[in-house]
Parts: C-alpha cells; sequence; structure tokens
C-alpha cells in the first residue's frame, strides 16, 4: 500500500514520473526514428513497385519490381493484422538476440519499431498514391532521374501528409509504449502497472494520464504546424493541412491499440 | 527538326483494342509552329507524347534533331528529352515549391551545376515576365502565371523543341491571347520550333505556320496553312473560316471564295455584278490574318444555275481564285 501521509511521498512520486517519462520518451523517440528511417522507404518501394509504376523498371527486368512488391505488400499485411501483445511475445528470441535482453527499455523499442514499421509504411504509400499523375510525366519529360523524382516531386508533394502520419505513429507508438511496461518494458506504463495497478495509487495514474495526454497533444500541435508550413497547395487541401487532418485518411489506418491488439 | 514517320500506336488488344495512332508522319520544320487539331479521342495527345517517348510507339520513327529517339534507353534517352521542353493543360508544377524552384528543378534534372541554377532560373522567369514572382508559390499565382512558369520550367535546359498540349485551355481568351503571343516571341526570338495540340481554330490562326488535322489515329489533312487554304475542299481551311451552313432560301447556287496572300483584296462582287450582271447575295464574311498572311472567306448566292453558274465560277477561277461549291454545280 501507498502511504499518501509519508513526508516523503511527492518527491517519491516526482521522481518514479521522471523516471518513467524519460524511458517512454526514449522509447518512443528512438522507435520513431527508426520507424520512419525503414518505414519510409518501403513506403515508397511499395507504391513505385506496383504494376505500371515509376520503379517498375528501375530494380532490372519487370519481375523483380513485381517479386519485392510482392514479398513487401504482404509482409506490411501480416505485420499490421498481428496484435501486439502476441507480436512482443513472437518476438522475444529475435530481440534477445539483437539486444542480449528482451526486458528493459532498450529491448522494447524492437516490438515498437516493428509494428510501427508496416503502418507507416502504409501511410506513406497512400500519401504518395495522392500526388498527381501529371507530376510523374512532368518529371520524365524533364528528363529526371528515378531519384530526382522521388526525393524532389513525390517527397516534397507529400510531405505534408507523411508529416501528418508521423503524427499519428508517434500517438500510436506511444500507446503501445504503455503497453510494454506490462512485460517490464520500463516508461510510464510500467508506472501505472506497477503503481497504480498493484499498489492501487490512483494519484499515480491521474498524472501518467495527465503526462501522455500532454506528450501527445504537443507532438500533434507541432507536427501539424510543421505540415502547414511545408504546405504551399492553398485551397481545400491547405485548409486540411491546417485542421490537422489529412487527406490520406490517416486517422482511418491509424495504427490504434483497438485495431491491433486487445488491451 | 521534328520527323516523325509511320508511327502506329494501339492500346488494349484484342476487338476492344484502341487504335490511338495509326501510320502517322508529320515533319516540323526548324523554327516552325505547327499545329495538330482534331476531335477529342482523335490521338492528338497520343501523337505528342511519342515526340519525346512519353509514349512508346508500337513502330514507326520519331527524331528529333537529327536524334533518333525511338531507339534510346536510360540515360541517353533522358539526355534526348532535354531537347525537347513540354508545357502541359493543367501546368502540372509542384505546389509546395516556389516558382523558383519549380524552375531549379528542370535545371537540376538537367545537370546544371548546383551554383548556376539560381541564375539560370532567375533568366528563365524574367524571359516569360515573372522576374518578381519567384518567391511565390503556384497557389498564388493565377492560372495564365502558371503557365508562363510551366514555360520557363520547359525552357530552362535550353531545348531546341517545344511541346505543347492545350497549353491554353484551361485560360480565358485574354489570358490565352498573352501566352500564344509569348509562345510566338520565344519562336522567334530562340528560334524554337513549337508542336501543339489545340481544339480551338483560334490557336492555330494566330500562331500557326502549319497544321495537321487528325481523325480516328489518322492525320487527314496537313500542310502550310496558306497552301490548305488555296486547296479546294480542304477541312482545315473550312474550320479556318467557320460560316453557317446555307439555308432553305438561299438559291439554286451556293459557292465560297478563299483569298489568300495576293488576291486578298480584289473587288470580286463589284466585278461579277459590272461583269455578269448579277445580284450576288453575301451569306457570310470572314476574313483574318492566318499564317502570316491576310485570308478571308467569302459565302455567295448567285441567282443563276447550271451552264450560266458554271461560266461564273470558271471566270472566277481563272482569276486565281479558290471557289468551292457549296449547292448546285460540282456540289450536286
Ligand atoms: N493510356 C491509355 N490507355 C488506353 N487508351 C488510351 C490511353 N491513352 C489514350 N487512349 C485512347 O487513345 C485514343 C486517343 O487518345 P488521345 O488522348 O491521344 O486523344 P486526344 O486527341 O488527345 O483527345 P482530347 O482532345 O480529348 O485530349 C482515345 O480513344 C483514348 O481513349
Ligand atoms: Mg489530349
Amino acid at each position: 500500500m501507498i502511504d499518501y501521509d509519508s513526508p516523503d511521498f511527492w518527491s517519491n512520486l516526482a521522481e518514479v514520473l521522471l523516471k518513467g517519462t524519460g524511458e517512454t520518451l526514449y522509447m518512443v523517440g528512438v522507435a520513431t526514428v527508426l520507424t520512419i528511417v525503414i518505414g519510409l522507404p518501403l513506403g515508397i518501394l511499395l507504391v513505385g513497385t506496383e504494376k505500371g509504376a515509376f520503379l517498375e523498371r528501375a530494380l532490372g527486368p519487370v519481375w523483380v519490381a513485381r517479386t519485392v512488391n510482392r514479398v513487401l505488400g504482404f509482409v506490411v499485411n501480416v505485420g499490421r493484422s498481428v496484435p501486439f501483445i502476441i507480436l512482443m511475445i513472437a518476438l522475444i528470441p529475435f530481440t534477445r538476440w539483437l539486444i542480449g535482453t528482451f526486458v528493459g527499455t532498450t529491448a522494447s523499442i524492437v516490438p515498437l519499431t516493428i509494428i510501427a514499421i508496416p503502418f507507416f509504411a502504409r501511410m506513406v504509400e497512400i500519401a504518395v498514391n495522392d500526388v498527381a499523375p501529371g507530376l510523374y510525366e512532368t518529371a520524365d519529360a524533364l528528363g529526371a532521374t528515378r531519384w530526382q523524382l522521388v526525393r524532389r516531386v513525390l517527397l516534397s508533394e507529400s510531405m505534408p501528409a507523411i508529416l501528418l502520419g508521423v503524427s499519428t505513429t508517434i500517438t500510436s507508438i506511444i500507446n503501445f509504449s504503455a503497453m510494454v511496461g506490462v512485460v517490464g518494458g520500463g516508461g510510464l506504463g510500467n508506472v501505472a502497472i506497477t503503481y497504480g495497478f498493484q499498489r492501487y495509487s490512483w494519484i499515480h495514474i491521474v498524472f501518467v494520464v495527465i503526462i501522455l495526454f500532454a506528450i501527445v497533444q504537443l507532438v500533434q500541435l507541432v507536427l501539424s504546424r510543421i505540415a502547414v508550413r511545408v504546405s504551399h497547395r492553398g485551397g481545400a487541401d491547405g485548409r486540411r493541412a491546417r485542421t490537422g487532418t489529412s487527406r490520406t485518411r490517416t486517422s482511418r489506418t491509424a495504427l490504434t491499440p483497438s485495431e491491433g491488439a486487445a488491451p | 527538326m521534328i520527323t516523325v514517320q509511320h508511327l502506329q500506336k494501339s492500346y488494349g488488344h484484342g476487338p476492344s483494342a484502341v487504335r490511338a495512332l495509326d501510320d502517322v508522319s508529320i515533319e516540323v520544320p526548324e523554327g516552325e509552329v505547327f499545329g495538330v487539331v482534331g476531335r477529342s479521342g482523335a490521338g492528338k495527345s497520343t501523337l505528342l507524347r511519342t515526340v519525346n517517348l512519353l509514349e512508346r510507339p508500337d513502330s514507326g520513327s520519331v527524331s528529333v534533331a537529327g536524334t533518333e529517339l525511338t531507339s534510346l534507353n536510360g540515360s541517353a534517352l533522358r539526355a534526348a528529352r532535354r531537347q525537347v521542353g513540354m508545357v502541359f493543360q493543367h501546368f502540372n508544377l509542384l505546389a509546395n515549391r516556389s516558382v523558383q524552384q519549380n524552375v531549379e528543378f528542370a535545371l537540376e534534372a538537367a545537370r546544371v551545376p548546383r551554383g548556376q541554377r539560381a541564375g539560370r532560373a532567375s533568366e528563365m522567369l524574367d524571359l516569360v515576365g515573372l522576374a518578381d514572382r519567384g518567391r511565390a508559390y503556384p497557389a498564388q499565382l493565377s492560372g495564365g502565371q502558371k503557365q508562363r512558369v510551366g514555360i520557363a520550367r520547359a525552357l530552362a535546359a535550353r531545348p531546341k523543341v517545344l511541346l505543347s498540349d492545350e497549353a491554353t485551355s484551361a485560360l480565358d481568351p485574354e489570358t490565352t491571347e498573352s501566352i500564344l503571343d509569348l509562345i510566338a516571341r520565344l519562336n522567334r526570338e530562340l528560334h524554337l520550333t513549337v508542336l501543339l495540340i489545340t481544339h480551338e481554330m483560334d490557336v492555330v490562326k494566330r500562331i500557326c505556320a502549319s497544321a495537321a488535322l487528325m481523325e480516328h489515329g489518322r492525320i487527314v489533312e496537313q500542310g502550310r496553312l496558306v497552301e490548305l487554304l488555296r486547296t479546294p475542299g480542304s477541312a482545315l481551311a473550312g474550320q479556318l473560316f467557320p460560316l453557317a451552313a446555307p439555308g432553305p432560301g438561299d438559291g439554286p447556287t451556293v459557292i465560297d471564295i478563299t483569298f489568300a496572300g495576293g488576291t486578298a483584296d480584289r473587288p470580286v462582287i463589284a466585278q461579277l455584278a459590272r461583269e455578269h450582271r448579277l445580284d450576288v447575295s453575301i451569306l457570310g464574311a470572314v476574313v483574318e490574318r492566318i499564317g502570316g498572311t491576310q485570308a478571308g472567306r467569302t459565302r455567295l448566292s448567285l441567282p443563276v444555275q447550271g451552264e450560266a453558274a458554271a461560266a461564273v465560277v470558271a471566270d472566277l477561277r481563272r482569276q486565281g481564285l479558290i471557289v468551292d461549291w457549296l449547292r448546285g454545280g460540282e456540289a450536286a
């Protein structure tokens, strides 16, 4: 039981919350960076290797692109349909091989990244699919290379939607990061379980909720601000970016626990 | 400058296949503005897109400035495409890049060294009259300004040829005029060869020296406008001078007289009244500057028929006038 009247209750609470927040930010931060680094190229590869798309002949004979597309599409779909808890358990051997252990904050980054990559890749895919077809033709007419097409046309045009996708992805990684607390992953989820669940301290729960809420709000605010900054479309599209909803329907494809794992 | 020979292109196969191009050959001399007209679905865009090989023909050859494009691939094809600029009906500008950056993208694609891009892009914007809008974004520009950016971008790599697919179709008449004037000026100043597609005959009249008419994937007529006007029964000439069809009350004989070049200022009607004692009525008339010369067409109703009418027509033709029968005579 928690002794609320103990003289060092508040300083203990502050210490626990600070440590938990630090761990959550570390897990979420590293997982987000890895997700973007791997998921962005993956999403572009998914769009580009479709039938008749811009990378169809860039990887050698057409069957190479076709195979890459099938394999990646399959992996992404599997990744999207496995509930997080199960993925986390299934990944234990892999995590142990990679990190040396499967408990702790660093080890938790592995399942967090792996669950987030397919979802983010799908969002990138949707964002890039939204680029006007005329722009591919324009790049070709200008004699641009595939790399110039991706870098200067596709990424530039879909950047606002991708940034909103990043925002949704971070929110979801935060969601899942709370869940890794169950298997000793640390972070605010761990605080909620050890103090709130096992020792019935409602005050811990209240603070965990407030902190998580604040982090999510801040992430969404900052990223949608940046999205508006990089978007110069004006008209309906600009408004969409401004109000924080993406024309790529990121909210529907969002990586929420309710869609993947049962808590 | 552009030589297109025996192009064939079909979409789909089996009974549902569409023949978009059927044995199409055109020749555009250096420094000329050449217009392609035709109905929707005639194959105009397909033809234009084969010229820079955005569309690969099933057979036939395309060469631009002596380079045979159909045999190229990969980086050689990309290099050849930079010799050909292209502008689009819907401008196709990068929405999240400034006007300046849009033009610089073309220079990057053309492998112009980074340090020279900004200067060259400003130069191009100056050329199209947008020197002060480099920092604007496309959404902040009018349609006409967007198309100027499109033209600046297309010409940034200093191509010899400009392709234009309905570049003015999304613009109002006044803006259309200013864009056409710009293209005509670039044609003169840069000695640019222009191949353009349009469904507006006004565009052809205004800037083209030659034109081709497409129907169902075939070229049915092509040539210099001045020659086409002199060709009896020319469909293109008919479209250049749209006159209302004669009504039932317009008499037994209706003829069209086309004037081109030297014959334009002859007082034909007065002469008919004087020499043939005929009281002709004018059903319609158009006079325009076409292909750089004054040209016109007058539709007349003659109060005679048979031999008498034929004699009048023969007399007019002897004077070098182009006469088409619409009713009576050869039309019957
Ligand atoms: N990618 C394609 N796949 C299948 N059919 C096509 C394709 N592109 C063009 N076609 C068909 O080829 C024919 C010629 O099309 P094209 O676009 O060249 O016509 P157009 O003369 O430019 O018409 P418009 O004036 O409407 O632009 C049409 O019947 C069209 O449906
Ligand atoms: Mg067309």
